[in-house]
């Protein structure tokens, strides 16, 4: 189609999955399986390709701009929707499509489909997931927010017959259902003074005031919806038992690119509407904050973790305040590199929540010290596993390695200096403890651990009653194989392919200039040209730092490994952490009050962290 | 009195979400996030209203004209309280699910998720 | 965390949240005020496409792409409480047990309002553009109203009249009419969900253009939903019960 068509087509990329979501509940239960399976990868592989045809069309003129019904501007006001991808929006529109894709693949055949309705809510999710991306309007972002939220708890509870699934489902959905509502909150305060809804109105007209406090208390509320979305601590607690009875093909499409959403949102709505009337200084300061709080505290309890599945959930809340501190930076490198860092995770976290959906599949649970050494004969798999597991510590030349140095440079260069000492811990830990249980299950390294040992078993969630995915398999199908090999190296090529670091660095352009984005949607103005910049790319720092993270995770897995034989000198120094551990642990309790407590006491403090040095 | 209804609109949305914190069945916690979620709609509805006007619906015998209150806030709420029925019913669907599993709708006896 | 401290950190974050609303609420435009920018430009526009009831144009024409998200929610919440309400492995269905004694008053009301209400609910949403109403809310009478059948009858009577399968197809349909007129929109119009029918005149049954149609669908939709909804719970209850107990 000619460029000039492209944006009469964007809607598309929202409708078509919805349409084939309700053929697939309607015909269904009388179509053949393989049909059905079909139907769904077809329908997300072509939402693949038109969202791959925005990007390059967004790419080359900036951003992509329709708005619904025919409704256009005057005089900087609308009464319509407008949608609008720029090449970020445009971009994560293409990973959602790409991840359910694949995940459509691992679950051909074998995934208990119930009449077609889990790829029907597959697709509804995928819906929901492209409207949030695109959308230029702030209560149809809630809409398209909710949507995923619907789809979203009914896929977490899938397994009706496992009894923590159906209370992870419902943890997940009163949590982000309040998170919403207070977002909604904060909407409506702001509508009532400024009286319009679209993000390049209200950007226009919030674009040179003074901070004043209903303008931060409207700005607190809404983000609190993303903040739960992207499970930001004390937001986050929901997001650990969501993803550890979510089946494994859910599991990769929320730490792939779900939460990621939360930050897009941030970003985003920050960008264009409130950039001009908050001072910079104070959001850098309470993202960074958060997210250096988020990325520790996750951290630690990744280590602590002996199910699989939570162990990465961890993993995905600790590199998701590492991806709000990039964007906390406010720059155009920062931005860039956590783009870059979002996309090299996602495909890496894809494809080890995929092998843990394989371990459950033929071992019946994902319990690491119960694994211990089932699956030696498994080859495949264990390389598989290693790539990803050492990708995912930052090791060169994977995407995420990249991202992780762009990012760790901007934010030693916006004047944290500790940035880059938390990036490679961080890594180190999370890393460590994900090649711990690898070494532990595919080559039986280390002391076999005693079958009812750990901290306090019995306080935590072990991972050994979870209920399979699918009948017992006695081979891995290729098609799952296949979902994860796609994966791998979809993450390495993004490290590899020239040019990638310059179309980041573009992008991050044009998601930070407000003044662009209301232009080009109000009016018909061109896009500005992109201002020369020193290119986003590999440097030798940032590969040292790299292979310095990937070292230590191989040494962290190691010291846990074997942490029976330590020296009794390292155990009593690690001594004074216990009360720590064990009152974070029970922190974690599994209880709805507790979690919602939180919530309140989040927005309280992220509130008073930006507001109060305004007074 | 020019801001008592938005007041009520947070004590609706305060007092669900301490339903959730101190509740003692599921049941109880999801209708109380339903609360909770009355409560935006009467902000919503009362940042749109304007004393004296009409119902933004004409006919013969309202002739079209400005002094009606905000219809966005109400198309917003409308099709959203018929959603959230649906979405309650989800979440109690959850529920019921938990109670034949663990035998219990009472959150401080649910005990499959720690850590 | 014990209940008093899980009390105590509520209190502090809520207390803070208060105070926040507080201070946002002060600095609003005051409660009943006549400066309302969006309902300036909203009426204009809805006067201009010829629909009377402005909620219905602002909901259909100005910001349908709101309305194709919320009847997403709508189907993705049915499906989803379907799934989740399936037998599981260790249950198996009944024949449900012989109804209780059903006073001959109800049995009356119930079988006498059933019509009226059903009729009713057509009005509505076939008058949402025209007088308050619409997709949405009649939607919902029509699939109440449905379950008076229940209520005076019995459950046997009422899947009778009620195959699931056909308000599946329904629902999925209403859906899909949606999006699908939403697409001829751009194949018309070039705008997803432009409002491309003749509009005819102010007050009339069929002005509005699409608004009239997208009511329809919606209306459908949401009745065949509701009544799939409501069906899956009283089936949970009514139908499903643990192999062991059929046993007995």
């Amino acid at each position: 189609m000619s460029a000039g068509a492209v944006p009469h087509y964007l809607p598309l990329i929202i409708v078509i999955p919805v349409i084939v979501g309700c053929v697939l509940v309607a015909v269904g239960s009388y179509l053949p399986r393989p049909l059905t399976d079909f139907l769904a990868i077809g329908t997300a592989a072509a939402v693949t390709g038109l969202a791959a045809v925005v990007l390059t069309t967004a790419s080359h003129s900036g951003r992509v701009v329709t708005w619904t019904a025919g409704w256009r501007p005057a005089h900087r006001l609308s009464v319509g929707i407008p949608l609008i991808a720029d090449p970020v929006s445009a971009g994560l529109a293409l990973l959602a499509g790409a991840l359910v894709t694949c995940a459509l693949l691992y679950s051909w055949q074998y995934i208990q489909s119930v009449s077609g309705r889990f790829s029907a809510l597959m697709l509804f999710f995928l819906a929901g997931m492209e409207g949030f991306a695109l959308s230029g309007d702030l209560f149809d972002m809630f809409v398209f927010f909710e949507l995923m939220g619907a789809a979203a708890y009914a896929l977490t509870g899938m397994k009706i017959e496992d009894e923590s699934a159906v209370q992870g489902g419902l943890i997940f959905g009163v949590m982000n259902s309040l998170g919403g509502y207070l977002s909604l909150a904060g909407i409506a305060i702001l509508y009532s003074r400024y009286g319009q809804l679209g993000l390049p109105q209200l950007g226009a007209m919030l674009a040179h005031q003074r901070p004043d406090a209903l303008v931060i208390v409207a700005f607190a509320l809404i983000m609190t919806g993303f903040l739960v979305k992207a499970a930001m601590v004390p937001f986050h607690f929901w997001l650990a038992d969501a993803h550890a009875v979510a089946p494994s093909p859910v599991c990769v499409l929320f730490s792939g690119v779900m939460v990621e959403l939360g930050v897009y949102g941030v970003a985003r709505v920050y960008w264009t509407v409130f950039s001009g009337a908050i001072p910079h200084h104070d959001v850098t300061r309470a993202f960074v904050v958060l997210g250096a709080l988020t990325a520790g505290i996750a951290a630690a309890m990744c280590l602590l973790q002996r199910h699989l599945k939570r162990l990465l959930a961890y993993s995905t809340i600790a590199h998701v305040g590492l991806f709000v501190i990039g964007f906390a930076t406010l720059s155009d490198n920062g931005t860039a590199g956590a783009a870059l860092y979002v996309v090299g995770h996602a495909g890496l976290k894809a494809a080890l929540f995929l092998l843990a959906g394989v371990l459950l599949s033929k071992y019946g649970n994902v319990d690491e010290h119960r694994l211990y050494g089932r699956a030696t004969a498994d080859r495949v798999e264990a390389c598989l596993y290693l790539a990803a597991a050492l990708g995912l510590s930052g090791l060169p030349p994977f995407g995420l390695a990249l991202g992780k140095s762009v990012t760790e440079e901007a934010v030693a260069a916006t004047g944290y200096a500790w940035g880059p000492v938390l990036f490679v811990a961080v890594s180190a830990l999370t890393g460590g403890a994900v090649l711990r249980a690898g070494l532990r299950i595919y080559f039986a390294l280390g002391p076999r651990p005693a079958p009812e040992s750990g901290a306090g078993a019995g306080e935590e969630t072990t991972g050994a009653e979870e209920k399979p995915d699918t009948k017992t398999l006695p081979r891995t199908p290729i098609t799952m194989l296949a979902a994860i090999v796609v994966l791998v190296a979809g993450a390495l090529a993004t490290g590899l392919i020239p040019g990638v670091g310059q179309g980041f660095a573009d992008a991050a352009q044009r998601l930070t200039d407000r003044a662009g984005y209301i232009a080009q949607a109000l009016g018909h103005a061109r896009p500005a040209p992109l201002r020369r910049h020193p290119a986003v790319s590999w440097t030798a720092e940032g590969i040292g730092l790299d292979m310095l993270s990937a070292a230590l995770a191989l040494g962290v897995a190691g010291l846990s490994l074997y942490a029976q034989c330590l020296p009794e000198v390292l155990h009593r120094i690690f001594r004074p952490a216990r009360p720590v551990i064990v009152t974070l642990r029970r922190l974690h309790s599994g209880h709805i009050g507790d979690y919602v407590a939180w919530l309140f006491l989040g927005v309280a403090a992220f509130t008073a962290l930006l507001g109060l040095p305004l007074l | 009195m020019t801001v008592y209804a938005y007041f009520v609109a947070a004590w609706l949305m305060l007092v669900g979400a301490y339903g959730i914190v101190r509740s003692r069945n599921l049941v109880h916690a999801v209708v109380s996030l339903a609360v909770c979620q009355s409560g935006t709609y009467v902000l919503l509805l009362a940042v749109g209203y304007q004393h004296g006007a009409l119902a933004p619906v004409f006919g013969s015998t309202i002739k079209p004209s400005r002094h009606v209150v905000d219809p966005v806030v109400q198309a917003m709420t409308l099709t959203d309280i018929v959603v959230s029925a649906t979405v309650t019913a989800l979440l109690l669907a959850l529920a019921v699910q938990v109670s034949k599993r663990q035998g219990t709708v009472d959150p401080d006896e649910l005990t499959a998720l720690k850590g | 965390m014990s209940h008093r401290g899980r009390l105590l950190v509520f209190f502090i974050g809520a207390g803070c949240v208060a105070a926040m609303f507080a201070v946002a609420f002060f600095r609003m435009p005051a409660f009943g005020g006549t400066m309302h920018l969006y309902r300036d430009l909203a009426v204009r526009a809805a006067v201009a496409h010829q629909t009377a009831n402005v909620v219905s144009s602002v909901d259909f024409d100005q910001r349908g792409m709101d309305t194709f998200g919320e009847e997403a929610i709508l189907l993705a919440s049915v499906v989803g409480a379907a799934v989740l309400l399936r037998p599981s492995d260790e249950e198996a269905e009944l024949r449900p047990k012989r109804p209780g004694r059903i006073l001959p008053s109800t049995k009356l009301l119930g079988y006498a309002l059933l019509p009226v209400t059903l009729l009713i609910g057509l009005d509505v949403v076939l008058h949402g553009q025209v007088t308050p109403g619409g997709g949405f809310q009649g939607g919902v009478v029509i699939a109440t109203g449905l379950h008076l059948l229940y209520v005076a009858g019995s459950y046997p009577a009422l899947d009778r009249v009620r195959p699931l399968a056909a308000f599946d197809i329904g629902e999925a349909v209403g859906g899909a009419a949606f999006g699908g007129l939403g697409i001829a929109g751009i194949v018309a119009a070039t705008s997803f969900l432009a409002n491309f029918l003749p509009r005819g005149s102010f007050g009339q049954l069929t002005s509005a253009g699409t608004v009239f149609v997208l009511n329809g669908a919606v209306g459908l939709e949401v009745g065949c939903g509701m009544v799939v909804l409501i069906a899956h719970f009283l089936r949970q209850d009514i139908i499903i019960a643990a192999k062991a107990e059929q046993a007995q």
